[in-house]
């Protein structure tokens, strides 16, 4: 059994595949370095990550797919789960191999191809969510702050939305789960991070604002969106299961109108 | 400035339109533009949150006063009716619209308003406030106005150039009905702007043709609603006036709406204990056949089958009528009959008819692309499915429509059915 390890990034993947191509080998397992390694195994690779390789494979995969094809491998990737890259990396491989004349990427009866675009649809699931799910609490200087944690890295995925939907205020919007967000003022996006150890403006556990940052009329809108939410609902309808079903528990703690 | 008052009024005036169900933000794509605020995402819209009863709040719906001057027996609003009454002014709403879209909280307005005065004086305070959420906040999301029964052509014209969709809901399907509930209203007040909005729309279309910056007019078409069980109208007179109705250019959805008894002392109506959910569920389920299966309203319903079977999901009671429409061969028949196949939706049809161009599907692919067997086996032939289940293939011709129903049934289901007696749009794919 051969074992390739990589630094777990998209690169790195690719890097791996022009390794395998090179070597003429297929490798039976792609670990991150630092897994637990199987019992028995015959040989490890150690793949270093060279933008080089890299983006030799990528020019190959834009010959041989389709935009949607090259769209399922990127997105699918920002789900960063570990079962998806053994799967991806054998999609791109069988990419390489195929000589027939359909696309591959349509073949759904092919358990590695059926996963990444399984994938990918998950992934596009979780970005919605964000759309959705997202509350903004607008400070005094004016700076909107929307706070996150979704399962998947799905910030690279949604910020041109809400910088076309409110492309005249500032905002700001923080994954939780991965400590980065994007900042938008009113030009351009930039990625931010606080330094380890550095306060934040806002608690990481309930995603509110600190009471003195706080725009004074940002209070009475969340009252009336608590108070709106509540009078929408038809008592004689009711229906938690659906609800949960619909926007599951997960998302609640960042929201408004379920705080 | 906001105060106390306007928190109290929000919440009567949500009370008061919240069995409108009409709630998607559907239907127009368009992307952000300098100098104002928002975009619509097309599709099916976002839904911003899930209320307790689980339906989507995707707009802000509410009324801008809920005094009426009508008093239609199905509606809270009545003029008869005893309860609070208020008015948000104009600017109130304005700015709750644009504070709430600019935190994320929702997609748009969904507007509507009790008849005071005459309906052109109502219908012009709504189209005023759809304009000045254009012209002077430079809103340029989602905007739903209900045109009120018997306005005037002039007003739902205007109204159609900041509007993305417009309805006028028929409430009760037949004309000798509506007038029993609403004395004051008649078919040709609800068909009258119904067919001023399409006009509009069809000479829109037109004009576009020729000059590009004409603006568009009710961009994503109307929408209706009828109410389900308040009176004696049967799902076949339902469905075959939605039916009609979708063979209009310009209609896009038409909603069910469950009554729920909020007149109880009005002897014209039923007391129901709960709101028809099951049947409401079927309805839309029906109407989602309709759509997106390419089902026609005959094959769903007809005078043998007047009422839709309340056990079954329609596509499932099609199916065990039509036994001699199966087994369908996933590896070789139509993406139309494979679509027909219990147990199958689009997505899954998709991916077979893309995949079996490659090798032939066997049930172990048909499970992997999320099909459910426990349905789907019945009514299929594929790859090896004799094998693996055991000796020749049993499917609905074998064992029989009438035995095959109470299969599909399991009591577990038959539970899980009345739990989930709402708007699921799911036939179990
Ligand atoms: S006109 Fe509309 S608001 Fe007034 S009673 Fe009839 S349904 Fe209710």
């Amino acid at each position: 059994m051969i074992v390739y390890t990589f630094d777990r990034t998209l690169n790195g993947l690719l890097s791996a595949v022009f390794d395998a191509f090179s070597l003429h080998e297929m490798p039976e397992a792609l670990l991150g370095a630092g897994d637990p390694l199987p019992l028995f195994y015959d040989r490890i690779h150690e793949v270093v990550t060279d933008e080089e390789k890299a983006h030799r494979v990528w020019t190959g995969l834009e010959k041989k797919l389709s935009s949607r094809g090259l769209h399922v491998i990127s997105v699918s990737y920002l789900s960063e789960l570990k079962e998806l890259d053994i799967h991806l990396f054998k999609y791109i491989c069988k990419v390489f191999k195929y000589t027939g004349a359909l696309s591959l990427e349509r073949n759904f009866s092919d358990e590695d191809v059926l996963f990444c675009t399984n994938t990918c649809r998950r992934v596009h699931h979780e970005a919605l969510r964000m759309k959705q799910f997202l509350r903004f609490q607008k400070a005094l200087d004016g700076t909107y702050l929307g706070v996150i944690h979704p399962d998947q890295n799905v910030l690279p995925l949604v910020i041109e939305h809400f910088q076309d939907r409110f492309n005249d205020q500032c905002f700001l919007i923080f994954d939780a789960r991965r400590k980065y967000g994007y900042y938008y003022d009113k030009q351009a996006i930039t990625r931010i991070t606080f330094a380890e150890g550095q306060a934040l403006p806002f608690d990481l556990e309930t995603g509110k604002m600190d009471e003195q940052l706080l725009a004074e009329n940002d209070k009475i809108f969340q009252v009336l969106w608590k108070t709106y939410f509540k009078a929408i609902c038809i008592k004689e309808r009711l229906n938690p299961k659906k609800q949960a079903g619909d926007m599951p528990r997960r998302y609640w703690k960042y929201m408004t109108e379920k705080q | 400035m906001l105060t106390e008052s306007t928190i109290e009024k929000l919440r009567i005036l949500t009370e008061s339109a919240k069995y409108d169900v009409s709630c998607s933000s559907s239907g127009t794509v368009r992307s952000g533009k300098k100098g104002m605020v928002g975009n619509t995402v097309g599709g099916v819209g976002i839904c911003h949150s899930f209320a307790d009863d689980g339906r989507c709040i995707s707009l802000l719906k509410v009324m801008l006063t809920n005094y009426c001057m009508y008093d239609c027996a199905y509606c809270v609003n009545r003029r008869t009716n005893d309860i609070k009454r208020a008015t948000l002014s104009v600017s109130e709403l304005e700015e709750i619209v644009m504070e709430f879209y600019r935190r994320n909280y929702i997609e748009g307005l969904f507007l509507s308003s009790g008849v005071v005065r005459n309906p052109d004086y109502t219908m012009e305070r709504l189209v005023r406030i759809a304009k000045d959420l254009r012209t002077i906040h430079r809103f340029n999301g989602y905007i739903h106005l209900k045109s009120i029964p018997g306005a005037s052509r002039e007003l739902v014209n205007e109204a159609g150039l900041y509007a993305d969709r417009m309805s006028v809901n028929i409430e009760i399907p037949k004309e000798e009905s509506l007038k029993l509930l609403a004395p004051e209203k008649d078919h040709k007040s609800v068909y009258q702007p119904m067919k001023f909005i399409m006009q509009g729309v069809l000479e829109n279309k037109e004009d576009r043709k020729h000059l590009k910056h004409v603006p568009r007019f009710v961009p994503a078409g109307q929408s209706t609603q009828m109410i389900v069980g308040a009176t004696a109208e049967t799902d076949k007179d339902i469905l075959t006036l939605s039916s009609a109705l979708y063979g209009q250019p310009t209609m896009r959805r038409v909603y069910y709406s469950g009554y729920v008894s909020v007149n109880t002392y009005d002897p014209r109506l039923p007391i129901l204990k709960q709101p028809p959910l099951v049947r409401e569920n079927r309805l839309y389920q029906a109407d989602w056949l309709m759509r997106f299966y390419q089902f026609k309203v005959d094959e769903i319903v007809d005078d043998a089958h007047e009422q839709l079977d309340l056990d079954v999901d329609p596509k499932l009671a099609w199916a065990l009528r039509h036994p001699e429409q199966f087994p369908v061969d996933i590896n070789k028949d139509d993406y139309e009959r494979i679509l027909r196949v219990p147990g199958i939706g689009v997505k899954s049809a998709l991916l077979i008819v893309n995949s079996r161009r490659f090798n032939r599907i066997t049930s172990y692919h048909l499970k992997k692309m999320g099909v459910v067997m426990k349905k789907a086996k019945y009514f299929i032939t594929c790859g090896e499915l004799t094998n693996l289940f055991s000796g020749p293939i049993i499917g609905v011709n074998e064992i029989q429509p009438e035995r095959l129903r109470p299969l599909l049934l399991s009591s577990k289901q038959k539970k899980e059915m009345n739990e989930r007696k709402q708007l699921t749009f799911d036939f179990g794919d």
